[in-house]
């Protein structure tokens, strides 16, 4: 069973899809599957970026681990004031 | 510059200081006497941060010199409440949580106090009036002037 | 936790720990330090707007007796340190106020006497003041090296926008395919300041032996550690930060200002330096927030479901590119409606005027409140309730976001209906006065919080927090702990550990303190207990399973015996060593507040004066800890929106120079212009913090400005278009439509 990956319009630009299905256990293997797949895509495009995983935003995801079936979006890291 | 000599009441303590005829009140109080609880927001007396009383009087002590002081009568937070207890003011402050970073809350616990020994018994806004000339960034002046009207009400009842 | 909980200590009015010292004036703020031998620093600033800085000529400074040390850009050991020209300009000032060159002498008046002895020579050049003209094709070139990121081609020329930004989901043609009516406006806001009373200060002492010691007001003090040593190029645990306390900040006290020049100054002095920025520096040189000019147009069907949402938004950054809120401010505009067909474009603009720094919600206000406008309009276009227009297109649990998830159980519903049955939404209007309405959005953030509980032999508590207490935050971080451990508010005290009591932790901003940092006492108190619970169990000789920790006791479920907080603690040496609990977190899972604001006001048609007659502000708290506190969030973030929305501009002369960088002209808000502000805390938990907490500190200054932007403009007859709406801007609207 894959997991959804939604794609920000600044990544779109890389990956020409808005979207993509990814079989990844963890964040990191997620990251390695998608950069291998679009070839304008590479780590440090996605390095600095959040994830929402399931409506849960993560700021450094690096460790996570994805159930099956889950929606991951990579978005802006927010700050604030 | 030579320094002039000045004695002044401070908090009901008689005080002598060496002042620079161009120091401010706010600076011999800060610098000179280590009174900091007298905030410094503008230095033009716009923000009220510096508010302090002379012979009960509320004046931006930013705007009076330091040898105007002399003879005179001076009243600071640090003089507000007895010893460990507490003023009314300061007691309504807290309860309505009436301070957010607290920066303002000295000049307007001494702006209160003059407006009720002025006037004990202030119309809503009248007390908005009194106090314009003390800027508050954190609250929006709701609690401010919650904390004002009931210190107004128990400072009436306790008379 | 999804379900409403209960709670013993959560949602009392307690007083906060550090009230008694911030009520009579013990509190020791940025300024309130001084230390033996200590010199005063003063900067140098440009007087002009835009200028080739050919030499500084620093000789006679130097001579004069009273002066220690003189310092420019030159001085700073790393030249390659992020943020180093904004620190001091190296061969262009970007802006009236930029700092050029620094002193540190015997006395304040001594310094600012020594200034005037440095001698600058610049080749003044024309000034660039606003987006019209920044992206105008004759306009002059900020950086020759400035490149538009985000181009779908790569552009070849340097320009004025430094980069753009793209958001879309579905199809914005079919979308505006679909409407029946549709409705584009442009929308302008102006230079606005962050008008915190306390100015940015600090107190240093640089040490050779690797001691050195900076004090100063922050909202993270960790970053201002981090800034400096880099600047200086000193390892992070030879300069310990002490935060003071903070006399409000709401974003313009993230960045560094003064640190790494005081600490330059004090090591080529060898003497303790203080410095303190005047109010007119202030407004010069920190924050400002973005001015803006912003299209939004938006299509609906006649019932009322709106098909498209299409945005183009310009921000300006001040003079360094980057320095924008352009991103969230594309990110958030369109937040509070499920539509299925959103695009926004964006830009960013450099200009010569201060580097902007981050406000309260930064960049959500100003497009927000376009996107508010248009909403108003279109209900009147469409002869419908604007609280039933937005109710029909209501973001709720599910919504797709235009920037990235789908949202999970939030508040805006409930947010809409308790405006609609509000007191104010029924109250009747007389001659000249005027309702708005709007909603807000802002997604509150997460991040780095470290904190330590540590134990002491009576049983109380000391919590040690790395986030400066700029509204109340310890009364909360107190009641968590409380909670958690179900022991009383009073068995503990908070403070604010400084670098070098605690591992990193992020600033106080992005409303994430209560909700962040609380998990992390939340988390250490856990820690504390189970602590709590091993040692009840070695006195026992059962297993820590065997133990329960009920009302502030250990009980042994396995036999006789019950321990308080104070026993266990009293004998810790005896099982073990003294217990202190540690909560060093990454939070996730920070979740939006959305809000809904009601403004009224009269406008007397002879001036142009604004009067707010009522107001009322609602929003979702998730859980309010301190339900005081959350009320003067609320409270706070509207009296800055209504300031933003009525009377607050930057006024720049031709040549722009800052024309009004005081108090007495820059008009914030004062006790008689407001009313009583009414607030309505909605509770929609957030599921991914244990007591359901949300952000609350930024989202009530977003819906002033379309609240009263629409009352303002339902009270004149004209709709309104540009922020602020100062008398002389109405009484022109009003006389150009009559």
């Amino acid at each position: 069973m894959t997991s959804h990956v939604i794609f920000s319009s600044e990544l779109q630009k890389r990956t020409g899809v808005r979207a993509t299905d990814v079989r990844a256990r963890d964040y990191r293997s997620l990251v390695r599957e998608i950069t291998d797949r679009y070839e304008g895509l590479s780590p440090a495009d996605v390095e600095d970026m959040s994830v929402a995983i399931n409506g849960e935003i993560i700021a450094e995801p690096m460790l996570e681990k994805i159930s099956p079936g889950s929606e991951v979006h990579f978005l802006y890291r927010i700050e604030g004031g | 510059m030579e320094k002039t000599h000045v004695t002044a009441t401070v908090n009901g303590d008689v005080k002598e200081f060496l002042c620079d005829p161009s120091d401010t009140l706010l600076q011999v109080l800060r610098d000179e006497l280590g009174l900091t609880g007298t905030k410094e927001g503008c230095g033009s007396g716009d923000c009220g941060a510096c508010s302090v009383l002379i012979n009960d009087r509320l004046v931006c002590s930013c705007l009076v010199l330091g040898v105007e002081a002399n003879g005179e009568v001076v009243e600071t937070i640090e003089g507000i409440g007895n010893g460990d207890k507490l003023h009314v003011i300061q007691e309504k402050f807290l309860e309505h949580a009436a301070l957010q970073c607290g920066i303002c809350t000295p000049g307007l616990v001494i702006s209160t106090k003059a407006l009720l020994e002025e006037n004990p018994n202030p119309t809503e806004e009248e007390a908005r009036y009194y106090l314009a000339g003390n800027l508050c960034r954190c609250t929006g002046y709701d609690k401010i002037i919650k904390a004002v009207m009931d210190a107004a009400k128990t400072m009436r009842e306790d008379a | 936790m999804s379900e409403a909980q209960d709670f013993k200590y959560i949602g009392q009015r307690t007083i906060r720990p550090d009230g008694h010292d911030k009520v009579t004036g013990r509190a020791n703020y940025a300024a309130d330090l001084a230390l033996p031998g200590m010199i005063w620093g003063k900067i140098l600033r440009s007087p002009h707007a835009h200028a080739v800085i050919n030499s500084i000529n620093t000789s006679k400074a130097e001579a004069d007796p009273d002066v220690f040390a003189v310092m420019t850009h030159a001085d700073i050991p790393n030249q390659t340190a992020s943020g180093i020209q904004n620190i001091l300009a190296k061969d262009k000032v970007f802006y009236h106020g930029h700092a050029v060159a620094a002193v540190a002498a015997i006395s304040e008046a001594a310094a600012e006497r020594a200034l005037s002895l440095i001698e600058v020579d610049y080749s003044i050049l024309k000034p660039v003041m606003n987006i019209d003209d920044a992206i105008s094709s004759d306009s002059p070139i900020l950086h020759d090296d400035l490149f538009t990121k985000g181009m779908v081609e790569e552009p070849t020329a340097p320009s004025n926008v430094a980069s753009r930004n793209e958001l879309s989901k579905g199809d914005i043609q079919a979308g505006f395919a679909e409407a029946e009516v549709i409705v584009e406006r442009e929308f302008r806001t102006a230079t606005v300041h962050q008008g915190y009373i306390e100015p940015h200060a600090c107190t240093v002492r640089y040490d050779e032996d690797g001691h050195s010691m900076i004090w100063c007001s922050t909202q993270g003090h960790f970053a201002v550690r981090a800034t400096t040593a880099s600047m200086l190029n000193i390892e992070q645990t030879k300069l310990n930060v002490i935060a003071s306390e903070i006399g409000g900040g709401f974003g313009g006290k993230l960045g560094v200002y003064l640190e790494p020049v005081a600490l330059v100054l004090s090591k080529k002095s060898g003497r303790p330096v203080k410095m303190q920025m005047d109010r007119n520096e202030v407004f010069m040189a920190s924050g400002p927030g973005s001015a803006t000019r912003n299209r939004v147009k938006i299509g609906a069907k006649k019932d009322g479901t709106i098909t498209a949402m299409e945005a183009k938004l310009f921000y300006e950054a001040g003079w360094a590119p980057g320095s924008s809120p352009l991103g969230p401010a594309c990110m958030t505009v369109f937040t509070p409606y499920d539509v299925d067909h959103q695009y926004v474009e964006g830009f960013e603009v450099v200009v010569n005027k201060a580097r902007c720094a981050a406000y309260r919600a930064p960049g959500a206000p100003q497009s927000e409140y376009a996107c508010e406008m248009v909403i108003n309009e279109l209900a009147d276009e469409l002869g419908l309730d604007p609280i039933d227009l937005r109710l029909k297109n209501v973001a709720k649990e599910g919504t797709q976001t235009l920037y990235g998830p789908k949202l999970k159980a939030v508040g805006l519903v409930e947010c809409l209906e308790a405006a609609k049955s509000s007191a104010q939404y029924k109250a009747a209007l007389k001659k000249n006065q005027g309702r708005g309405v709007a909603s807000g959005f802002w997604f509150n953030v997460g991040g780095e919080s470290s904190v330590v509980i540590n134990m002491n032999e009576d049983g109380t508590g000391t919590i040690v927090e790395g986030s400066p207490d700029i509204g109340g935050s310890r009364a909360s971080m107190q009641m968590m702990a409380a909670e958690e451990l179900q022991m009383p508010v009073e068995s503990f005290s908070a403070i604010i550990g400084d670098t070098q009591n605690l591992p990193y932790s992020n600033p106080t901003g992005g409303s994430r303190t209560t909700f962040a940092t609380g998990m992390a006492v939340v988390e250490a108190a856990a820690d504390v207990v189970s602590q709590l619970k091993e040692r009840a169990a070695a006195t026992w000789n059962v297993t820590p399973d065997q133990v329960e920790w009920k009302d502030g006791t250990a009980i042994n479920t396995n036999g006789e015996g019950v321990l308080s907080a104070a026993e266990i603690c009293g004998s810790a040496a005896k099982t073990g060593g003294h217990i202190s609990g540690r909560g060093n977190i990454s939070a996730r899972g920070a979740s939006p507040s959305f809000a809904v604001h009601l403004a009224d006001i009269e406008v007397d048609p002879d001036t142009g004066k604004t009067t707010v007659l009522r107001y009322t502000a609602i929003q979702d708290a998730g859980k309010a800890i301190h339900p005081g506190y959350v009320e003067g969030q609320y409270q706070g973030g509207s009296a800055q929106g209504i300031g933003w929305a009525l009377n607050e501009e930057y006024v720049y002369s031709e040549d722009g120079k800052l024309e009004n960088p005081g108090f007495l002209d820059y008009r914030i808000p004062l006790a008689s212009d407001l009313p009583m502000i009414e607030t309505v805390i909605v509770e929609v938990p957030n599921s991914f913090h244990p007591f359901g907490v949300r952000g609350i500190g930024e989202t009530g200054i977003i819906p002033p400005l379309a609240a009263c932007g629409t009352a303002v403009s339902n009270a004149i007859g004209v709709r309104m278009s540009e922020l602020p709406m100062s008398p002389p801007k109405i009484l022109k609207a009003i006389q150009d439509a009559s």
